[in-house]
């Protein structure tokens, strides 16, 4: 039995920093899988490189045994990894709706001759159902004919997953995404991703609201300075001497 | 409805439109025509959010095509029309294995110099492209008839009929290409690459296939170019046109589909009639260029915000 998602001792060096020294997780099939670090531990560097943005210096990243590193976004796309970004990575100059239909590429891969001709009518309708979806999915759809750029913080935020999730992945890899949402935005985001766990899709994610992550996460990775620090559930990270230590300062640091 | 009658009334007006104009005008109107079709199939390229300096470079590309095909091969005219433009596509797609490993600023430079090297690989090579005088004695379009119109291509009137079918054509796919999943995705390259790639788009390959494209469009207008004047140099293709197209395609703006087509209209008329007709011979660069900087500071959105101003506010009332 293979591991769904293996990162194997995965290492990016930019110049002589390593941002990301040695690093080795499993993420299972269906989980919601944290992870976390101090500012600076090489978390958005590791996203990168699981979603082909980076190529590793060294090291594998393994989809059901495949190893993907190395691969363009797009072909790691394909692959049904799918990525959000960090702030409000949106096209501000469509419509929410064009947006997800942006994110209906892959199912619906469009096809030039048939476009000119009419013969992808069937596609069209397939695509705009599957957007309109999405954008329910995530109490969008009452915004469809805005402009992405003109929605609210939460909102682009949403939007952003929802173009991810129009694209049926398998795998979500979330990069922040709470930040800048209030409690109850937080809240419901929340109860969306074990909706989303619960529909069969495995989620990994990045982020620094720590009470999102401990109420959410099913498993959690922390890493500090690129490196492995801890491993476990929500219980055994909080309470890990290493964690604390990483995030507080450990105590001959203070002494 | 309403539709279909604006449809008849504007099929109306461009028929019997040349039948006012001088000679001279209905020729500069078969030269609008096919500059319509060029600077259209070059919008569809800055829908991808990269600009070119070498689209003219790539309508003499199919010029020549299709003028060798005729000339040396004795292919049939229209045949050879549409082989020219395939021709100007099919090198696009080699050009784009060197061009887009650049963006932006880097990639207009660099389709300036591909362009140059193949205005003087023309000028190199006396055979079959005849040098830097270019190949003079094009074959015209053969006459023909349809019934109620018999095609005469002495007539600039015969050939303005049939260029303005095959642009319309042209103008019909681009429009459906556009309007179609595929445009939208040129418009997600365009704006955010990185979202679009991590949606599974393969940049590169829609990169290319929109330079393809309108290099394919670019080379039926210069194949039609070709057949209408008989005789290519090139020097027909050098960079002063392309600021020609850049300057329509700017001062129309390029956010809609009429945006470069009026801005082409607009300036052309202005240009080659209003200030002819005013006496203005030597000083017409002059104040085509005054028009183009006061366009610039005062419709930075171009002619086509007018347009929708004007549309918006009839929508109002």
């Amino acid at each position: 039995m293979t591991t769904f998602l293996e990162v194997d001792n995965l290492t990016m060096r930019f110049g002589g920093l390593t941002a990301v020294d040695g690093l080795s997780f499993k993420v299972e099939h269906g989980e919601i899988h944290g992870l976390i670090g101090p500012n600076g531990a090489g978390k958005t560097t590791t996203f990168n490189m699981i979603s082909g943005f980076y190529t590793p210096t060294s090291g594998q990243v393994r989809l059901r045994g495949e190893d993907i590193s190395g691969l363009k976004m797009h072909e790691v796309a394909r692959r049904g990894v799918v990525r959000t970004f960090q702030h409000s990575t949106l096209f501000a100059e469509l419509s929410v709706m064009d947006n997800a239909l942006v994110g209906t590429h892959m199912p619906f891969r469009p096809n030039i001759f048939a476009a000119i001709i009419g013969w992808d009518k069937e596609d069209r309708e397939g695509a705009r159902a599957r957007a309109s979806e999405a954008l329910e999915f995530f109490g969008l759809d009452h915004l469809k004919d805005d402009l992405a750029g003109d929605l609210s913080h939460g909102h682009q935020r949403a939007l952003g997953m929802a173009v991810a999730y129009a694209s049926h992945p398998d795998v979500m890899l979330l990069d922040e995404p709470f930040t800048g949402m209030n409690p109850e935005e937080t809240r419901q985001m929340m109860e969306l991703m074990r909706k989303l766990r619960d529909n069969g899709i495995t989620i990994l994610l990045v982020e620094h609201d720590m009470q999102a992550i401990m109420g959410l996460c099913d498993k959690i990775t922390c890493m500090s300075f690129g490196k492995f620090l801890a491993e476990g559930g929500p219980k055994e990270i909080r309470n890990h001497p290493a964690v604390i230590e990483a995030y507080l300062g450990g105590a001959r640091h203070v002494a | 409805m309403r539709n279909l009658l604006i449809f008849i009334v504007g099929a109306a007006a461009l028929i019997t439109l040349p039948h006012f104009l001088s000679f001279s005008q209905q020729e500069i109107l078969v030269f609008l025509t096919i500059n319509i079709l060029l600077v259209s199939s070059y919008r569809l390229l800055t829908l991808t959010g990269e600009w070119s300096l070498g689209h003219v470079v790539i309508m003499g590309v199919g010029a020549y095509a299709s003028a060798l095909f005729s000339k040396e091969l004795g292919l049939y005219v229209p045949v050879s029309i549409l082989l020219g433009g395939i021709v100007a596509a099919l090198l696009a797609v080699l050009l784009s294995f060197p061009l887009f490993r650049m963006k932006g600023f880097y990639f207009l430079i660099g389709s300036f110099a591909a362009g140059e090297i193949i205005r003087l690989l023309w000028k190199r090579f006396r055979d079959p492209f005849g040098g830097a005088k270019g190949i003079k004695g094009i074959d015209p379009m053969p006459d023909f008839s349809i019934g109620i119109y018999d095609f005469d291509f002495f007539e600039p009137i015969s050939y303005y009929y049939l260029s303005a079918m095959i642009v319309a054509a042209c103008l019909w796919i681009l429009w459906r290409i556009e309007r179609s999943p595929v445009g939208l995705t040129f418009h997600a390259v365009h704006w955010q690459d990185k979202l679009a790639e991590a949606s599974g788009v393969n940049l590169r390959a829609y990169r290319t296939l929109a330079f393809a494209i309108s290099s394919g469009f670019a080379g039926i207008a210069g194949a039609l170019l070709a057949h209408y004047i008989g005789t290519i140099n090139p020097n027909s293709f050098d960079v002063e046109v392309m600021v020609f197209v850049l300057t329509w395609a700017i001062v129309g703006g390029t956010g809609t589909f009429y945006g470069p087509i009026l801005g082409c209209i607009v300036l052309t008329v202005l240009n080659e009639i209003v200030l002819r007709e005013l006496g203005f011979e030597q000083m017409r660069p002059l104040i085509y260029g005054a028009i183009m900087i006061l366009s610039i500071l005062f419709m930075p959105k171009g002619l086509e915000s007018v347009v929708q101003r004007i549309i918006s506010r009839r929508a109002k009332t």
